[in-house]
């Protein structure tokens, strides 16, 4: 291993992170600006321009807010449980291709940190992980609020990611490798090489468990703020609030890309109009998850879990099927 | 050179977690402690460029078994210490350093003597996971299979055990059907 590139994965690294810290903080102005205008308000106006400066000052506030560690609760894991919901959401990026390949100065940077044959597992693996950090801080919490949402987390991400796993099955059996790369060229031919029109059933599923992955509004049992006041966070104050935040808007952004490459034909054939139209579809998938908070209430827990094993499981094991013998024959 | 080092870092943290795991006596450390100790683990697959086992390793054992022993440890009050039932510590004592020096013999006895031979080499041109699959699909099939068939057995038994009542929703009932039904059970018990 030479030092040139461990010198182009540190940068590579620091660039990710920065720039998708700085986009969870975009991220939650987005989010209040689009659910104000969808409920015929303005969202925040008073911090600068439009409202812009309001996350400089929420960040003001993440970051100067008294730190509280309750009484009763178990200090060291209350204290990382938030680090690794942001840490293991900044790994699962690694193995993503976030842009087409360019020349720079003439040297060429591929924009992906790690590139690793399993790619898309691996992503699939950190995502998993990161349910540690909902687990440790409701179990360390010391509140049954925390506990309730915790049971609930680990109910819904494991049953959730059964559904993600079979649903990029079927189109990962037609690409023949596990690697984004591999995936994204597979569909380099144009719109009509897409998986999402040879895997429709697929992608919807996917695209339904990243909303439960996520904790997003339709399957926001998490931390429900009308029942179980924040759920995990509860206890959390500051900063280690902050850090649950950013992990699940980064989060959001990287099962977008993972969504926008699998079955939406990534960056195409890796030409300057392909790299914008991946970050379109990106930002699109963004906007949906906003949408549909704006648009639909939340289910019951109950509900949830009708939906995964009754109808969503079932569905993506018999695509699956499908699959294999429209591939075999 | 950065292969010893990563190598001797993720033996540390590796022996240091699963030390932790078994010395501690809070409940929530030994859990991250081992979640942790096998994320390590697949650090020595991704080394040895076995992605795919790497990767599986994280899924299966953090992702999947850990998690489900964080579901059992929710119905008790993880925030305070175990107090462990130990009657006499030396039989604790002798039987784990027994244990633990057996394990290292066995696992030993092939490296010391140089008796290790791959039954199936690595065929060349060919992905971590394509060879996975050729190995599992040739060699050991029937032990692949024999493990699908137990695990469907398992499964369809808990479902047996615990779906009793799965037709009837607590949340969907009346406040007199709940009662209706608090009345029977009771009565079954008594």
């Amino acid at each position: 291993m030479d030092t040139a590139l461990l010198v182009e994965t540190v940068i590579k690294i620091v660039v990710i992170l920065l720039v998708f810290s700085a986009l969870a903080g975009f991220g939650t102005y987005f989010e209040r600006k689009v659910l104000a205008f969808m409920q015929r308000r303005l969202g925040p106006m008073n911090v600068g321009p439009y409202g812009l400066l309001q996350i400089a000052a929420d960040g003001i506030k993440l970051f100067t807010k008294e730190d509280i560690i309750p009484a009763g609760v178990v200090p060291l894991i209350f204290k990382i449980a938030p680090v690794i919901t942001a840490a293991t959401a900044f790994m699962a990026a690694a193995a993503i291709p976030f842009l087409p390949s360019f020349t720079i100065f003439g040297y060429e940077v591929h924009p992906i940190v790690a590139d690793i044959n399993i790619g898309i597992l691996y992503v699939m693996g950190m995502m998993a992980v990161g349910l540690y950090g909902p687990l440790l801080g409701g179990l360390a919490s010391n509140n049954k609020y925390s506990l309730i949402s915790t049971a609930r987390a680990v109910a819904v991400f494991i049953s959730y990611e059964v559904v993600s796993g079979l649903a990029i099955l079927a189109p990962l059996m037609m690409v023949g490798s596990l690697s984004l790369l591999d995936i994204n060229d597979y569909q380099a031919g144009g719109i009509t090489h897409w998986i999402a029109f040879s895997q429709p059933v697929a992608f919807i599923l996917f695209w339904i468990a990243a909303f439960a992955e996520t904790g997003r509004t339709p399957f926001h049992l998490i931390a429900n703020d009308h029942e179980l006041i924040d759920g995990f966070g509860t206890e959390y104050s500051g900063m280690r609030w902050g850090l649950f935040f950013i992990g699940e808007y980064a989060n959001m952004f990287f099962i977008s890309f993972v969504m926008a490459i699998m079955f939406l034909g990534g960056y195409g054939d890796g030409s300057v109009a392909g790299a914008f139209a991946l970050l379109g579809k990106v930002a699109f998938f963004f906007f949906f998850f906003l949408w549909t908070r704006a648009a639909w209430p939340d289910v019951r827990p109950d509900q949830l879990m009708w939906l995964t094993w009754k109808v969503l499981m079932p569905l993506a094991v018999i695509n699956v099927v499908i699959t294999g013998f429209v591939l075999m024959f | 050179m950065f292969e010893a080092i990563a190598f001797y870092t993720f033996s540390f943290l590796t022996i240091l977690m699963f030390s932790i795991t078994v010395m501690t006596s809070q409940a929530l450390y030994a859990l991250t402690a081992m979640a942790a100790g096998m994320i390590f683990i697949s650090a020595f697959f991704f080394m040895l460029s076995a992605d795919f086992l790497g990767a599986i390793q994280i899924i299966v054992y953090t992702g999947a078994v850990m998690a489900l022993y964080a579901f059992g440890m929710m119905f008790f009050d993880t925030t305070r210490e175990v107090k462990e039932k130990i009657q006499n510590k030396n039989i604790v004592f002798v039987l784990g350093t027994m244990v633990a020096l057996l394990v290292v013999a066995i696992f030993m006895a092939p490296v010391v003597s140089e008796n290790i031979h791959a039954l199936y080499p690595i065929q060349e041109g060919l992905g971590n996971t394509e060879q996975v699959g050729i190995v599992l699909f040739t060699k050991y099939l029937i032990p692949f299979e024999l493990a699908a068939i137990m695990l469907l057995s398992a499964m369809i038994s808990g479902i047996v055990l615990a779906g009793k009542k799965m037709d009837n929703s607590l949340t969907l009932m009346a406040d007199e059907e709940i009662e209706l039904m608090q009345e029977a059970n009771e009565k079954v018990n008594s």
